[in-house]
């Protein structure tokens, strides 16, 4: 608890900017997929919302800088960032949920398989495995093959936790004070979320162009696409706000005792890793 | 509904410690709406939370009466089905998520520092940020309306495939409005959680808590816990119906009762949230006026932790009727027969704290005293519809409408109304017009009733529910039905009135403005209660009973 320093902002205009930004990049999107049109008004609320973000982060580093923080604040932070990483894993154990759910459920029945099966009814052909190559109606074209583990998400796997030991490495490498140690080991771990998304990307490009793996592929393309799609994005994020922490390293931003900034990023990086091994266990290898 | 903030810094709690440790504590606030959209007082915020729910609540009333009017007799008399599907559907969305959520994230704005003794809350800024996404989410909700091929007309639990394959083109803008009052609700509730964590007078441990903060806390949890599943769900309805997946579509190995799982999962601990903080309101009221201290705080607790550990084990008593193996329908009916046991513990204590009191019956305590009531009956008819066998009966039927609509109106609503009249004097600085109040009980008590018990018996004779149209039997128990929503529904206007007349004036309220049982650390501050308050932390003191 504190004696009365906790730093209250009097205001600010970023939050009804950002909710304003956010509104207009929504209605573009929602044109865009409903009329085909709005591309334009989609582009003017992401800018909206990145320039928003960058400069509402910005006023909270100079208040930083300027001392305005105390203990509790930190907690505040503390508190803040946890929590919302805890919201992360709850968005990702929707993607995971439904997997297992169509595999241990939906695909089997199916194909008959329980009491109450009467979707089996429907196509009395149809029977389960997993990859679903060939969906139980014949309109939807499965994927004609599925990705061996044991290459490029293998690669990728090494890749994402090898970054977390860099990660780990900068940032005891800050709290021993030795900035130039941190910066590099920092600098290595951007290079490998950058080769992860590259490598990533490499995939998809095989996925559509050979294996066959496209959204419209039935439940096997649709929750490959969710659940890695939406965990790339996440590693894009985390390597953005790496590359913000390189440059605040590089100008003495932070301190052996007090860089939360620093160490939140690192608890999101990590969060990215964890939820790519369990994607690598239960989307490719098992 | 404003505060009344008095200009003069007289009454400005603590001069000393912040403004001598920095010069920005208080400069004058902004004019006209630029002081509204760039605040970070939680007091102002949380006026502009109650206000926009006060407004949503009548725009989702009048999508009610529409409903009503249809079913005031049977045939077609005033709207089609397909505008009347778009009401009952824009009605529960607009209620759920732009009345009831954010009142009660209002309350939690305004009173949560009070109760805690901070000076704000934790994070101010994105406070504000919560508040504003709000308006725009609701604003981009109601425009569907307006757009070819009209709203979401699936029911608000927008079952797939209903709200993917058959939906109206409209359904990806209602998506995206989702998605943004669902980032308003988990950055609120990481505010929150931050806030009661984080922010507590020094000595307040947290079993000194008042009920409605340790409510809150467990509510923010759940928000954070289910949001994301929801924001998880509808995406996926977005791919399937822009992409082409496969999610909710049985054809390429998908499912659609894997919608039902996903949206209860959700949906379940959803309206958990909806009725925790008012178990929080209730017990701060009934103490107060029955001039007793609260029977059992420690059980109220953990009851509330309870509830809302099984919250997230009974979301499949939404769906026994969809196929569901023997032994989920076991699991889900036993686990929902489950929560019977710590919301009883809760009536049984503020029904203690009742016994022998002396008990005098203020506004408040007149809404605080009808939501155990009614509250209580919406409780039992949900252990009726927990008996999976029943269920198959009662199933999508009106009395499933009866059930949710007496924990939501006379459970979740009036225990928002009890908190506005508990907390007006506070906010204002005035006490509530008393007859005008009595009034507003009085009618809303009588007119909930009248709309909604017959439901129970229109149900058990099999009348379906989001139906324009019904068979002549049901007649009588209809027009009864829509005879008390009317009724209902400019009983609030009265409700209106009241707040009114009591932010332009009425009989002057003194800090503690309940007397010595509403003794949390709000009443120790002046009412109106001044824009900063506990800049300097108070020294929390334990009450000694």
């Amino acid at each position: 608890m504190s004696g009365g320093s906790y730093y209250v902002p009097a205001t600010s205009k970023w939050p009804v900017l950002g909710s304003l930004a956010l509104g207009v990049m929504m209605i573009g999107t929602g044109m865009v997929l409903v009329h085909g049109r709005g591309t334009l008004i989609t582009l003017v609320g992401l800018v909206g919302v990145i320039a928003v973000m960058a400069l509402w982060f910005r006023d909270v580093v100079l208040e930083s800088r300027s001392g305005l923080y105390d203990a509790q604040m930190d907690r505040s932070f503390r508190w803040g960032m946890g929590w919302f990483i805890f919201s992360e894993v709850m968005f990702f154990a929707a993607f995971f949920g439904a997997l297992f759910y169509v595999r241990t459920f939906a695909v089997p029945w199916l194909a008959g398989e329980g009491t109450k099966g009467a979707t089996a009814l429907l196509w009395p052909e149809f029977t389960a495995h997993w990859p679903l190559l060939s969906p139980p109606d014949s309109s939807i074209a499965g994927p004609t093959q599925v990705f061996s583990p044991w290459h490029l998400p293998l690669v990728n796997t090494l890749i994402l936790v090898s970054s977390s030991i860099t990660l780990t490495v900068a940032h005891e490498a800050l709290k021993e004070g030795k900035r130039k140690i941190c910066r590099n080991w920092l600098a290595g771990t951007i290079l490998l979320g950058l080769t992860f998304i590259v490598i990533q990307g490499v995939e998809y490009y095989e996925a559509y162009a050979h294996y066959g793996i496209t959204l419209q592929a039935g439940i096997y393309g649709a929750t490959f696409f969710i659940l890695t799609g939406f965990h790339g994005v996440h590693v894009i994020v985390g390597t953005l706000i790496l590359i913000v922490m390189l440059f605040r390293v590089m100008r003495y931003h932070f301190s052996p005792e007090d860089h939360f900034g620093f160490e939140a990023s690192c608890w999101y990086w990590h969060f990215v890793d964890v939820v790519w091994v369990g994607l690598f266990l239960f989307v490719y290898v098992f | 509904m404003a505060p009344k903030v008095p200009p003069q810094p007289t009454l400005e709690q603590s001069t000393t410690a912040a403004e001598a440790g920095h010069g920005h504590a208080h400069e004058a606030p902004p004019k006209g709406i630029m002081r509204w959209l760039l605040t970070t007082n939680h007091k102002e915020i949380g006026t502009m939370y109650l206000i926009f729910s006060l407004i949503m609540f009548f725009i989702g009333g009048i999508f009610a009466l529409v409903v009503r009017l249809e079913l005031f007799q049977p045939g077609l008399q005033f709207v089609n089905p397909e505008f009347f599907n778009q009401m009952t559907t824009m009605h529960g969305l607009i209620m759920v998520f732009a009345a009831v959520m954010p009142a009660f994230t209002g309350l939690a704005n305004w009173m949560i520092p009070l109760q805690i003794g901070a000076p704000d809350m934790a994070l101010p800024r994105l406070n504000n940020f919560s508040f504003w996404l709000l308006p725009v989410a609701f604003g981009l909700l109601l425009s569907t309306l307006f757009m070819p091929g009209g709203g979401p007309n699936f029911g608000w639990t927008f079952y797939a495939p209903l709200s993917t394959t058959y939906a109206p083109p409209s359904t990806t803008f209602f998506i995206l409005s989702l998605h943004i009052a669902g980032i308003s609700s988990i950055l609120g509730a990481i505010n929150i959680i931050a806030t009661i964590l984080n922010m507590r007078a020094p000595g307040m441990r947290m079993m000194d808590m008042p009920l409605f903060v340790w409510t809150w806390l467990i509510t923010s949890f759940l928000l954070i816990a289910v949001m994301p599943v929801l924001a998880g769900v509808i995406t996926m309805m977005l791919m399937d119906i822009n992409f082409g997946t496969s999610f909710f579509d049985a054809s390429g190995g998908g499912d659609p009762v894997l919608f039902q799982h996903l949206f209860w999962f959700f949906g379940h601990p959803e309206v958990y949230i909806m009725i925790l903080p008012a178990f929080g309101i209730v017990s701060a009221i009934i103490p107060a006026f029955a001039r007793k201290r609260l029977f059992g705080y420690a059980s109220m607790v953990y009851a509330t932790a309870a509830i809302a550990v099984l919250s997230f084990l009974v979301w499949g008593h939404h769906m026994f009727v969809v196929g569901m193996p023997l032994a989920g329908q076991l699991f889900f009916m036993y686990a929902t027969m489950l929560i019977a046991v710590p919301t009883g513990v809760k009536v049984f204590n503020w029904v203690t704290t009742l016994f022998r009191g002396s008990i005098s019956f203020e506004p408040p305590m007149l809404f605080a005293l009808a939501f155990v009531v009614l509250f209580t009956i919406g409780g039992f008819s949900g252990l009726m519809l927990a008996i999976a066998p029943a269920d198959f009966q009662y199933h999508d039927t009106y009395f499933v409408v009866a059930h949710f609509h007496y924990v939501l109106v006379p459970g979740a609503i009036f225990s928002i109304m009890a908190a506005v009249y508990f907390w007006l004097p506070k906010w204002t600085g005035h006490y509530p017009n008393v007859r005008l109040s009595q009034w507003h009980f009085w009618l809303s008590v009588i007119s909930v009733n009248l709309t909604f018990f017959p439901m129970h018996f229109s149900g058990l004779a099999g009348m379906p529910r989001r139906i324009p149209d019904y068979a002549l039997q049901f007649a009588d128990f209809n027009l009864v039905s829509s005879i008390g929503a009317f009724m209902f529904g400019f009983s609030q206007l009265l409700f209106v009135a009241v707040i009114v007349m009591c932010v332009r004036g009425g009989k002057k309220a003194p800090a503690a403005a309940w007397g010595e049982y509403a003794d949390d650390l709000e009443w120790s501050v002046p009412s109106p209660a001044p824009l900063h308050t506990f800049e300097t932390p108070p020294t929390f003191q334990r009450p000694a009973h």
